[in-house]
């Protein structure tokens, strides 16, 4: 028990934690964008898969991590319109829609690294991000390494935290946001284009959680595995739901994730006499035992999951 | 034979010729699409789906193997489609298959010296509690106060699949085995083979009477009539005088119970054993064969043989002409993917062609 609590209240636990919190944080923060406007997005999955897979071989062929972000830019640009023209443009069912995109980026993803790699013995490793040490504040004892030395992406996740609460709750672009999720046809009346502010957000989404799926692979591992993400898109879209479609909500959320998955490595690479699996099961366990416990009554958008369809003249 | 073809023509009278000829198009589409990936790797996709097809239905061994995998994919994709009709998604297959397959594993290997027409229904029935058991949660939560099932059943899935390398690496670990696996299943519990020198057991034989039993169910009583309306619209249920709360709970719950037995008959028909990992990705392709089947359970029994065929038949083609299995995922996702935008095509753009009904997409009537 001591050696557990020893282990956890060192400063490396933290950073471990907040960068296992960075993936799940950008594609929860991108999904708050799409939920808001009432678009479902369950296939945050695919997306991160996509990016995770686009980054890494981009960055291996161009050696420059950097290059893979660009990559992921652009897939997950590529997956948001997919998304929005399945959702919102053919008012398809959001749920079977985004099953369909995971089952797809899966074969697509699993397939290519087999064409291009074949059968290999060793992890072919892209360049990695540099971890970059903010001047001064990168200095400061305890907060600079806990905060300001991350990799690029971790910096990006955490400044669409105050970012999005302040387009939500104070531009107007943010009104018509919740305007459209809430009331698509009140919306539509007052002049908002309901279709364009869902495609923008869907893509938003898009792109962030793709960039969470390179966070993996050229933010973390440098390498790419069949099916990496292994329901991290999920479990970002459950912490959008626990912290209620508010930025600072599913920054708490994915942070007790982080921290869950950050605690349960430890545990393994500690070699407690607890059968590993327990460990395995801890973050989904902790999440759903959140939602069901702390989350209380559910605040949803209230055009949620319904495709809006305007009137024809 | 007069009543079964009156029956399928009555489904496509009801369904309409889309459903037949939609899906239809949705294969031929990923299968082109995904024959470009096959050309690009330097492959002949004509030989890779000649060999996927001979895989699959070339001869009797081929041909029961095919059917073993249409078996649990028949079971998840009934599952999910009972459950669709009833307006709950159940994306928790998976994890009710896994749970359902350790709690017959259980039984299977704790209780030897049963006599077979005790221990095989004992077996599994605790399969079904087990899986009945894990839907029963997001569908009491759905119902009772409005948690999202689809978010919880994924995360259940995650759950139960650790809890099976839970047991297998701890107290159904067999003794004196450092490999995670349980001990063989007591014979007593083994499900019969039904064709003499295969490995086809009586699980297929399950698979018709549960489909059969749903259509009459949905179709033919009060109950299956309350199923369909709460799955259409809610509020008119309620308003009806519809149970809509009990009705959602039984149908996950008995939904549940449906994707127990392709854990169940998986394990005392085929494997004999638990394994970690033993039957991935079913849960999840259940959804894919319930859409594709047109949400009908004979339409499903279709879909699932279609699977069935596509993922053993993937293994020939990888072994003979070196595409890898995986591009039968993407033929899957590419035919889901159009049947749904061809349908919703259609609604959005032909009717207000007409201006008629007005479209309304093909939401299932959630919240």
């Amino acid at each position: 028990m001591a050696a557990i609590l020893a282990a956890i209240s060192t400063l490396d636990f933290l950073i471990a934690s907040l960068r296992m919190t960075t993936p799940l944080l950008l594609a929860a923060i991108g999904d708050i964008y799409a939920e808001r406007t009432g678009v479902l997005n369950i296939g945050l999955e695919s997306m991160m898969l996509i990016g995770a897979f686009g980054s890494f071989i981009l960055a291996y062929y161009s050696g420059n991590a950097y290059t893979g972000l660009l990559a992921a830019i652009i897939l997950g640009l590529i997956m948001g319109l997919l998304h929005a023209f399945f959702t919102v443009t053919l008012r398809c069912d959001q749920v079977i829609t985004a099953v369909g995109e995971n089952i797809l980026a899966l074969g697509i993803t699993s397939t290519l690294y087999r064409t291009i790699f074949g059968v290999v013995t060793k992890q072919p490793e892209s360049p990695g991000l540099p971890q970059l040490s903010i001047p001064f504040l990168g200095k400061a004892p305890i907060l600079g390494p806990l905060l300001f030395d991350h990799t690029l992406l971790t910096y990006i996740a955490l400044l669409m935290v105050p970012i999005t609460y302040v387009i939500l709750y104070r531009t107007t672009w943010g009104l018509k946001i919740r305007a459209v999720g809430e009331h698509p046809r009140a919306a539509d009346t007052v002049g908002i284009n309901v279709y364009l502010i869902r495609y923008v957000c869907i893509v938003i989404s898009g792109i962030l959680a793709s960039l969470g799926g390179a966070s993996l692979t050229v933010g973390g591992l440098r390498y790419f595995l069949d099916n990496m993400t292994a329901g991290r898109g999920f479990i970002a879209f459950a912490a959008v739901i626990f912290g209620r479609y508010n930025p600072i909500g599913a920054f708490i959320a994915t942070l007790l994730f982080g921290i869950t998955d950050a605690f349960q490595l430890r545990m393994q690479a500690m070699g407690i006499p607890i059968p590993h699996h327990i460990f395995l099961m801890l973050p989904y366990v902790v999440t759903l035992a959140a939602l069901i416990f702390l989350a209380g009554p559910s605040f949803v958008p209230r055009a949620q999951g319904i495709p809006y369809v305007r009137d024809e003249r | 034979m007069t009543t079964k073809s009156s029956t399928w023509l009555k489904a496509l009278a009801r369904e309409g010729s889309g459903a037949i000829i939609t899906p239809v198009l949705g294969i031929i589409f990923g299968f082109a699409i995904a024959a470009l990936f096959i050309w690009q790797q330097g492959k002949d996709p004509v030989q890779a789906y000649q060999e996927l097809f001979l895989g699959a239905f070339g001869d009797l061994d081929s041909f029961t193997f095919t059917l073993l995998r249409f078996i649990p994919l028949a079971f998840t994709g009934l599952a999910v489609t009972l459950a669709y009709r009833g307006g709950v998604f159940n994306i928790g297959a998976e994890g009710q298959l896994y749970v359902a397959a350790l709690a017959s594993t259980w039984v299977g290997v704790s209780m030897p010296g049963l006599p077979a027409f005790i221990h095989l229904p004992l077996a599994l029935l605790a399969g079904m509690a087990a899986g009945a058991l894990f839907a029963f949660i997001p569908g009491y939560l759905k119902a009772t106060r409005d948690f999202n099932e689809i978010l919880i059943t994924i995360l259940m899935n995650y759950v139960g699949i650790y809890l099976v390398g839970l047991a297998v690496n701890n107290f159904l670990m067999e003794a004196g085995q450092t490999a995670p696996q349980s001990a063989l299943v007591a014979r007593s519990a083994w499900l019969p083979v039904i064709i003499p020198g295969t490995f086809l057991h009586a699980g297929l034989i399950l698979v018709f009477i549960f489909a059969l039993l749903i259509y009459y169910i949905l179709w033919h009583t009060t109950w299956g009539y309350e199923i369909r309306s709460v799955g259409t619209n809610r509020e008119a249920a309620r308003y009806g005088g519809i149970k809509v709360n009990l009705v959602m709970i039984l149908t996950m719950t008995a939904s549940g119970a449906l994707a127990s037995f392709a854990g169940s008959s998986e394990i005392l028909g085929v494997q004999h054993r638990l394994l970690e990992n033993f039957l991935v990705g079913y849960g999840y392709d259940a959804i894919a064969v319930a859409l594709l089947g047109g949400l009908h359970p004979f339409g499903t029994l279709l879909a699932a043989l279609f699977f069935g065929a596509l993922r053993n038949g993937a293994n020939s083609m990888q072994i003979s002409v070196g595409v890898p299995v995986s591009i039968v995922y993407i033929i899957q996702a590419l035919a889901v993917m159009s049947i749904i935008g061809a349908t919703a095509a259609r609604k959005v753009y032909l009717q207000a062609w007409f201006k008629g009904v007005r479209a309304n997409g093909s939401h299932p009537g959630r919240n």
